[in-house]
């Protein structure tokens, strides 16, 4: 049995088999959870199709968050997208996406917490974009996010995957790292490929703060989901590109781990630190709630 | 933790904690009223009387009480679906000392007049922690079938309870009792491994020094 605590365990084992991490892990959960592999596949296909979902319902130009402070940005991005914009089609619709699924939960709509509502967008902007856009069949789709499962299910118990434990490096950082080595799975690279990727993610995010204006997932939580996205990409290229990080994924993550430690605790999802506490972040919160 | 608590829940947006766990609690509330509630008094602390509006918590709780899952789209509409039943909430902000920041306590009247209280926390990632029920301290998370035994505090009541779910074949996976005073009332919060039937339940209030069972299936 898999017991998720390091990366190389996962690299290892995969690359020893000949097989994908996700097949390792698949078959690891299937007999941890005494469940059909079957059954667990079908699982993950539900879950897939509910982040299919959330694309497309967040993507109306007239979604609005609870709060109604967000909304209609995905829109904006798929239009935008149409004209090429500077990095490629791809790149702006899966931009588009994971604002799409992140304005689609502000919105109190029906979305895979991956690993975290927070940081819903990430995943779905990486996954169904390669699976909309016929980069991947829906069987690797599916199985890749047994890999991004796998991945966070280390960082989750090695650092955390909790804002208000370890900023937002935990949540937006975390998904990025999973939905990198996702990617990189899907476009055919190695377990060790994989890593590579999950590494470079981490370190463009370490550090991250949480600071959510008025205590709401919502600023600027959306636009970090959306920049998730893009780094997961980076990563992914460099490390199909066959670069490595200097610093091994593993060690990249207990880095995460303690600098979350070292986070204050302003600026762990208590609103009181970063873009919360700026001038505007105060006034949009006396909007929503009025006077404290 | 397996892979679908890093790839799930699916649940309605925008935070585990503000939604899931505050659908939680109300299912849990409503679980224990065990009839459709009439109306609802909901006083919030900490965090959660601060933020219920902008996070949709008032509208998770309520779609709780009337049944919904933390995955049921309907629950962005409850506070309309409640008003088209006939239930009003009433939501009041408080501080309870020494709660966790993301504490309710969730008062129900049924229409046969029935009326319980429940106090509970949503913790973190959509689990819950339930600290009262009807005045009484417990501590239990929904996560396990959970059975509470309201019974008169007197010699030989928990070993009539726990002798009987051991002739059952039922494992106690924790176990907490508190009274109200010496000689009261008393509630047993029992959390068992597998399935509990309704004939068990049955069973279980039939002993004698057993005045109510309530059984809150594992979420």
């Amino acid at each position: 049995m898999l017991e998720y605590k390091s990366i190389s365990e996962l690299v290892s084992a995969a690359a020893g088999a000949g097989v994908r991490i996700s097949d390792i892990v698949l078959a690891d959960q299937a007999e941890q959870l005494e469940l059909p592999a079957e059954e667990l596949f079908r699982r993950m296909d539900e879950r897939l199709a509910v982040m299919e979902d959330s694309v497309r319902a967040g993507l109306d130009p007239d979604i609005r968050s609870t709060s109604g402070l967000t909304g209609g940005d995905a829109a904006r991005q798929w239009e935008y997208a149409g004209s090429g914009g500077v990095c490629g089609g791809f790149m702006n619709r899966a931009v588009a996406r994971a604002l799409s699924v992140s304005e689609y939960n502000a919105a109190m709509g029906r979305i895979v917490a991956a690993p975290t509502a927070g940081s819903c967008g990430i995943l779905p902007g990486a996954v169904v974009s390669l699976l909309a856009e016929g980069r991947c069949t829906r069987e690797a789709a599916v199985m890749s996010l047994f890999t991004a499962g796998a991945f966070g299910m280390v960082i989750a118990q090695k650092a955390s995957i909790s804002g208000a434990e370890g900023g937002c490096q935990a949540e937006c950082g975390s998904a990025a790292a999973m939905a990198a080595a996702a990617i990189v799975e899907l476009s055919g690279g190695t377990p060790a490929m994989c890593a590579e990727a999950c590494a470079i993610a981490i370190k463009n995010q370490l550090g991250l703060v949480c600071d959510p204006v008025a205590g709401l997932v919502e600023i600027p939580c959306i636009k970090r989901n959306a920049a998730g996205t893009a780094i997961a990409f980076n990563s992914a290229e460099m490390a199909l590109a066959g670069i490595e990080s200097r610093i091994p994924a593993d060690e990249c993550v207990e880095a995460m781990r303690a600098v979350g430690c070292a986070l204050p605790a302003a600026l762990r999802e208590t609103a009181r630190g970063g873009l919360a506490a700026t001038p505007t972040g105060e006034r949009l919160r006396e909007r929503v709630f009025g006077h404290k | 933790m397996n892979v679908f608590d890093i790839i799930g829940p699916i649940m309605i947006g925008p935070s585990s904690s503000h939604t899931a766990g505050a659908v939680r609690l109300g299912r849990v509330a409503a679980a224990l009223l065990g009839e459709a509630a009439r109306t609802a008094q909901i006083e919030l602390s900490g965090s959660f009387a601060e933020t219920y509006r902008g996070h949709g918590t008032d509208k998770a709780l309520v779609a709780g009480i009337m049944g919904m899952d933390s995955d049921d789209e309907r629950i962005r509409r409850s506070l309309d679906i409640a008003r088209e039943k006939g239930l009003e909430p009433v939501f009041t902000e408080t501080e309870i000392p020494g709660a966790h920041p993301n504490t309710a306590r969730i008062t129900l009247t049924g229409g046969s007049g029935k009326r319980v209280v429940i106090e509970g926390a949503s913790v973190g990632g959509g689990n819950i922690l339930v600290t009262g029920v009807n005045g009484m301290a417990v501590s239990f998370t929904g996560q396990y079938n959970t059975v509470l035994v309201l019974h008169q505090d007197r010699p030989g009541a928990i070993a009539a309870v726990t002798q009987f779910m051991a002739g059952s074949g039922l494992n106690i996976g924790s176990f907490r009792l508190s009274r109200s005073h010496r000689g009261g009332e008393a509630l047993m919060t029992i959390e068992v491994d597998g399935a509990v039937s309704d004939g068990l339940m049955d069973s279980l209030r039939a002993l004698a020094p057993v005045q109510q069972a309530i059984l809150i299936r594992a979420m």
